[in-house]
């Protein structure tokens, strides 16, 4: 029996022509997509818009900043006028936050320290990040004896107690705003460092990287266009540690006596300040600046847990 | 092993160098000198200093005998202090120091764990929404504002505790929850993670298949697993608590190590502070080197990749 008898049984002969149409015109057509492309960040952004509490952090780290930057503009009181005949007012509607142990209005001055706060960390997280993709980028792009080499130095970097070595560089240095964050970044760099390397090393032996290579295209680009990109969702996330982290360091530096000093305000300095006062019953003095350190931190930790979730692709649906 | 242990030691000891070194040169870059600061008119003190850190020698004289002193542990007289060497501080501070780190520890890793393991069992339940909670906010808050909060509250309102000083148990309660919120919270998030990893196992479907209980499930067979990353931040941890304890110490006026410390960086005593930087440093170095040992020994896998790695 011959298997093309068999009804059921077609093959490349006995296909019938009424089966196919011919398309001609809507090629283009047919490349068409039928969904938006999502990008890499458009979907990572779709996740976390999803996520209540890291879009609540989000929202409120903005706030603060457009506060740091107008806050002291529409307070009609001077953060370091001293007037007093008004110390210790609690909060009311001349003065929102109250004011502290010289007169000065708190609510001026805790914008004043968010300014300061912010900042230190901010450029500590951006002097971390660019110096930790420079070693870490390089350290695992090229890895033999290189990377070993610089991978001995980091280990050696990262067994140093990180705040001893700032509260030693700050007490011969003198404390100032440049020197704190100079502090906070002589080894503060090295966590970054290590996880660009494990990025890097694992997304070199791609085949695109391969395929780029072979193009003959130049290291440093392939660095910076083929693997930079793709790591910079883990180092957005680590960012997000370590801008808090910094804000910590410098409250716990003014706390103890290494922090900007004290006519200037910052959250630390304020919160040091007021640590006698809120015994005799002055509360307020002492629970803005706290309540903007620690809202601050809770703000950055449930983003970066978001961060974390949104930008992972493993966990893409 | 031998090699893993070896190449730990080499580092530590480079680690400690380096960190030696650098109190060194920040101490010899001070403008003028270190020991002449104000209100140190003290002639004696002066002549003793000068004798200890032999300052006519040239500096790389200076500098080798100030190695031979820290390898034998002599960390020179206190400026502000006429009568008391720094090595004195140590030993009156330490032990104090010590008991508070350590219950401080014990506390987070208890708690911390069991704070963990609650949420990971009751995963998107109500207990993992407050577990992870409170974990966030202990992270959130700095520990010397819960200092502080915790002494307003507890201890002046409420008067459930002493307000500072370190003599009874009772003393002890509100130090060592300020300190060990941190850790805790840290602890807790993490035992969580990778309990939840380790709980989809399929050892773990096997245990439940032979019928074991939940308790046993947990305690011998995922515990066990979980736990592993607990240990590599161990030394991370008690970096954190140590400076911590700076300034819990001030804050209740306990008589440790760290609150002669923050008090001898306020006065600018710069032996006390390059003595204390640098026993902490070697105290906390040599921690960390017992931590990576410690998961070298526990971890097996750890010994397959160096085999394979080589």
């Amino acid at each position: 029996m011959k298997p093309n008898q068999n009804p059921q049984h077609y093959n490349q002969e006995n296909v019938p022509d009424e089966w196919f149409t011919w398309r001609k015109k809507d090629i283009k057509e047919q490349e068409l997509v039928a969904r938006p492309s999502l990008s890499y960040w458009k979907d990572a952004w779709r996740r976390l818009r999803k996520n209540f509490l890291a879009m609540s952090g989000l929202v409120f780290l903005i706030l603060l900043v457009l506060m740091a930057i107008f806050g002291p503009i529409l307070s009609p009181y001077d953060a370091n006028t001293q007037v007093l005949s008004k110390q210790y007012q609690p909060p009311s509607a001349e003065h929102w936050f109250g004011t502290d142990n010289a007169g000065r209005d708190v609510f001026t001055r805790t914008w004043y320290g968010a300014r300061i706060s912010l900042f230190v960390g901010f450029m500590a997280a951006l002097i971390d990040v660019t110096i930790g993709i420079i070693w870490g980028g390089i350290s695992g792009y090229k890895g033999g004896r290189t990377d070993n080499v610089m991978m001995r130095i980091i280990e050696i970097l990262y067994g140093i107690p990180y705040l001893l070595v700032v509260i030693l560089l700050l007490v011969v240095l003198g404390p100032s705003l440049s020197t704190i964050i100079i502090a906070l970044t002589v080894t503060g760099w090295v966590g970054m460092a290590r996880i660009v390397r494990g990025q890097v090393m694992q997304i070199k032996n791609y085949e695109y990287v391969l395929a780029s290579k072979s193009f003959g295209t130049k290291t440093p680009r392939i660095i910076r266009r083929g693997l930079l990109p793709n790591t910079m969702g883990p180092i957005i996330v680590q960012m997000t540690l370590t801008v808090p982290s910094a804000i910590f360091a410098e409250a716990f530096l003014s706390f103890i006596g290494l922090g900007i000093s004290s006519p200037n305000a910052s959250w630390g300095v304020m919160a040091n300040d007021s640590l006698g006062a809120i015994l005799s019953g002055n509360w307020w003095t002492l629970f803005f600046p706290a309540f903007f350190i620690s809202f601050t931190m809770f703000a950055f930790n449930v983003l970066g847990d978001g961060l974390q979730d949104a930008l992972d692709p493993k966990l893409r649906k | 092993m031998l090699k893993y242990i070896l190449k730990k030691l080499l580092i530590m000891v480079l680690t400690l160098w380096i960190i030696i070194t650098l109190t060194f040169v920040l101490m010899v870059s001070v403008p003028g000198s270190p020991f002449n600061s104000e209100g140190n008119s003290n002639e004696i003190v002066q002549q003793n200093l000068e004798r200890h850190y032999n300052l006519d020698k040239p500096i790389h004289v200076q500098y080798l005998l100030y190695l031979k002193s820290v390898a034998t542990l002599d960390f020179g007289p206190s400026i502000k202090q006429p009568n008391q060497t720094v090595n004195d501080l140590l030993g009156r501070g330490f032990p104090i120091s010590a008991e508070l780190g350590l219950i401080t520890i014990i506390v987070a890793v208890i708690s911390g764990i069991i704070l963990g393991i609650l949420a990971a069992l009751r995963h998107n339940g109500v207990i993992d929404y407050l577990a992870m909670g409170i974990a966030v906010l202990g992270i959130s808050i700095p520990n010397f504002i819960l200092a502080t909060l915790l002494i307003q509250k507890l201890a002046v309102d409420w008067e459930f505790f002493p307000v500072a000083t370190w003599k009874s148990p009772m003393h002890m309660v509100l130090p060592v929850l300020a300190l060990a919120t941190g850790p805790m919270a840290i602890i807790a998030r993490l035992t969580r993670s990778t309990m939840l990893e380790v709980l989809t196992q399929d050892y773990i479907k096997m245990a439940r298949a032979k019928g074991l209980t939940p308790w046993k499930i947990i305690v011998k067979h995922a515990l066990r697993n979980a736990l592993m990353p607990v240990i590599t931040i161990m030394g991370t941890l008690l970096a954190g608590i140590m400076t911590g304890s700076f300034v819990i110490e001030q804050i209740f006026a306990i008589p440790g190590m760290g609150k002669y410390f923050v008090e001898s960086i306020n006065h600018r005593d710069f032996p006390v502070i390059m003595g204390t930087t640098v026993f902490y440093s070697a105290f906390l170095i040599v921690m960390l080197f017992l931590v990576d040992i410690a998961y070298g020994i526990l971890d097996p896998r750890i010994k397959v990749t160096k085999k394979e790695g080589e």
